[in-house]
């Protein structure tokens, strides 16, 4: 009997997945004819649709009525006029953007735009000014090294020594171990919510390079055996309580039973 | 071959009086008796494998490069001290299972004093005539935490630097003579002088091992000639009378399976577990820090007391009489363990039981001390997970601030809901067995009343 449970369960399983699947992404408004626009008129539809609430028409920002956004943004949200294909593209392939609502800390859990409406949206934001195009990095020709030493004097007090994140007066620091490449470029140069940005002075492209072969480097390190997160101590003492304490317990009551018994 | 060894031994030293009465030592039997010898095992655990790190170690602040096995780390600047900490993780044979095997028998010794500990109080085992003992155990557990920051501090890597920059500013922090006693351990303003390395590595290789184990002697000396405490039993008077096994050939099997399998869990862990992976924090210079840094977890309860505290100092015009760290670096602690030392000669006091104990309580015979107990032990475990509010924060996403009101709120509800609580469940437990007793004497009563010729 026990296989049908399992296959009621499975089936029931694969029935959710596919409603969930069947669900468009809700909260963004795509316009019918999306597959037959070009990128650029795309993207301004797009735009219009789902960031000018905040951003303004054109991209000009909005600035009554008097309430402060998330990070101390004056208004609803900032103007993007010159914000560029880098920030564009930043906060769209990371889910930063559309923001759920424009009082909280943006987090990277609404990634809603497939990759053509992203390339369609960052280069509209693009068209809107001059601004700094997406960068491409090179972690194969940095220096893990060096990487450490720049990570560690730049990011570390922030973003944890080993890219766990931690906690900012004012914000939550996402933990960046898995981060792709060009999104640790871009966010670095653009410096999204209260992250300051890096100019090329403070570090340059080479130490950028660095700096991400490091942070991609982090989980090859683990010589000691089960990384238990590589935050140090509250794991560890997860660890010493939930294992190894309730096993010595366990050792104990197990000794001591045998000798009553016998 | 026992006997044989025994006359030799007692041929040469005259000891067989003595050893008779050792092997004869009675041990009562639960398996609660053997917390506090998981704590002696992993002391032993932490002995063997400190001794085999000291061959390595450096204690040293001079300055070198780094040019060893680990790659990201080669070409750095950094302290002696660190260098032989990457050497012994890295090139050393077996160099990383003993420090981390020594690391995770430290946090496991510490967690299993206090296991002790919780065992010893809620059983009322701490009473006259071993209230004496109860103080020593304490101590034991007062020195290991200074001895585990010592060996966490004196690695120089980053958490130790940013470690050694928190326990600064709360000596700092002691009214009056805070300088002075900053400047007595660190011989200079922080980061302190060369000498406060070799300072840090006398005291955790000797200073507190040495206090540690001639109180475990004591401690250990004081059980034996005390005899162990037992529960109560039915038709025995367990105030004369010790009932379990003899140390042989009884007790000694069962202790050392115990000692056995501490050591082998301590070294599974040191293997397959990772812990404290200096070449990740890297090392430490005063401008550098990382997010999240945080104690070993038996000190992670001064950290949460730190935060929980209000931001105040006491101030005289300009003149900062009591700066904030203080209150929760160093008032707290203190008066945690005075709250515990002190407790024993407390419930003498207010129950004026001066009378000596060898029969242990259980929890629901003494329902003010189970309760008041559970109610500090809510208090305190309250603060020690306060302090991870941050990465509470980063993981589930519950705001810092908040966290801390709540955390606030419950140090002043919980403790008094949990210690009622406490107390109705052991009168409801006590009420139980008193039904259960009734019903027990009811029957045999009844079946007297069945066998008697009518």
């Amino acid at each position: 009997m026990r296989w049908r449970w399992t296959a009621a369960a499975v089936a029931a399983a694969l029935l959710l997945a596919a409603v969930a699947a069947a669900q468009p992404p809700n909260g963004v408004i795509r316009p019918s004819n999306e597959s037959s626009l070009h990128p650029l008129e795309l993207g301004a539809q797009l735009f219009a649709g789902n960031c000018a609430s905040c951003h303004g028409s054109g991209g000009r920002g909005v600035t009554g009525p008097a309430q402060r956004a998330a990070g101390g943004t004056r208004g609803q949200g900032p103007p993007l006029t010159g914000a560029g294909a880098m920030a564009a593209d930043f906060y769209l392939r990371t889910g930063y953007m559309p923001l759920g609502n424009p009082k909280n800390q943006p987090e990277p859990d609404r990634k809603l735009w497939n990759p053509r409406e992203i390339h369609a949206l960052t280069a509209y934001v693009a068209s809107l000014g001059h601004g700094e195009p997406i960068p491409h990095p090179d972690p194969a020709a940095g220096s893990v090294g060096e990487g450490q030493q720049l990570f560690t004097e730049h990011c570390a007090g922030c973003h944890q020594v080993a890219g766990q994140g931690g906690v900012v007066t004012g914000a939550r620091v996402p933990p960046i171990e898995h981060v792709a490449p060009v999104e640790i470029a871009e966010a670095v140069r653009t410096g999204p919510f209260l992250m300051p940005a890096f100019s090329k002075q403070q570090i340059t492209d080479r130490e950028l390079n660095s700096i991400i072969a490091y942070v991609r480097s982090l989980g090859a390190h683990d010589q000691g055996g089960w990384g238990i997160g590589r935050v140090g101590p509250i794991p560890e003492g997860m660890v010493t309580w939930f294992i190894a304490a309730i096993a010595l317990v366990a050792l104990c009551v197990l000794l001591g039973e045998r000798l009553k018994r016998t | 071959m026992l006997r044989r060894a025994v006359r030799t031994l007692d041929e040469r030293t005259g000891s067989a009086p003595f050893l008779h009465k050792a092997l004869r030592y009675v041990f009562p039997d639960h398996w609660s008796f053997l917390l506090g010898e998981v704590a002696l095992y992993a002391f032993i655990v932490l002995v063997a494998t400190g001794v085999y790190l000291t061959l390595y170690f450096e204690p040293s602040l001079g300055k070198t490069v780094y040019h060893g096995t680990y790659g990201p780390l080669r070409g750095m600047q950094m302290s002696e001290a660190y260098k032989s900490v990457v050497d012994i993780s890295y090139d050393v044979k077996a160099g990383l299972l003993i420090r981390q095997t020594h690391h995770w028998a430290a946090d496991v010794f510490v967690a299993a004093i206090v296991l002790h500990l919780l065992r010893i109080f809620f059983t009322g085992a701490f009473r006259k005539p071993r209230d004496l003992t109860y103080l020593i155990g304490l101590m034991m557990l007062g020195l290991s935490l200074p001895e585990g920051y010592a060996g966490y501090s004196m690695v120089d890597d980053l958490l130790s630097g940013m470690g050694l920059a928190i326990g600064y500013s709360v000596a700092l922090s002691i009214p009056v003579v805070g300088a002075n006693v900053g400047q007595l351990i660190w011989g200079a303003p922080y980061p302190g002088a060369h000498s406060f390395e070799s300072r840090l590595y006398i005291a955790h290789v000797f200073i507190f091992p040495i206090l540690i184990g001639t109180l475990l002697a004591v401690h250990l000396a004081l059980v034996a000639s005390r005899h162990h405490t037992q529960f109560r039993r039915r038709k025995a008077d367990g105030q004369r009378r010790v009932i379990g096994v003899p140390a042989f050939p009884g007790q000694a099997p069962k202790s050392l399976g115990l000692m056995v399998g501490t050591a082998a869990l301590l070294f599974l862990l040191g293997g397959l577990v990772q812990i404290n992976p200096i070449w990740l924090w890297g090392p430490y210079e005063t401008g550098l820090s990382t997010n999240g840094a945080q104690p070993d977890w038996y000190l992670g309860w001064l950290i949460g007391a730190m935060r929980l505290v209000p931001g105040f100092d006491v101030t005289i015009g300009r003149y900062t009489l009591v700066p904030n760290p203080l209150w929760g670096g160093l008032l707290f602690p203190t008066l945690v363990f005075a709250v515990i030392g002190l407790w024993p000669f407390a419930e003498r006091r207010l129950t004026r039981d001066r009378r000596v104990h060898n029969v242990l309580d259980r929890p629901r015979d003494a329902p003010w001390r189970t309760a008041l107990g559970a109610g500090f032990l809510t208090f305190v475990l309250l603060v020690f997970f306060a302090g991870s509010a941050d990465r509470a924060y980063v993981s589930y996403n519950v705001d810092y601030s908040t966290q801390i009101w709540i955390y606030r709120a419950l140090l002043i509800t919980a403790p008094v809901a949990v210690t009622w609580l406490t107390r109705r469940i052991c009168l409801g437990l006590q009420r139980s067995d008193e039904i259960d007793e009734e019903r027990e004497a009811a029957e045999r009563e009844a079946r007297q009343a069945a066998q008697a010729p009518a």
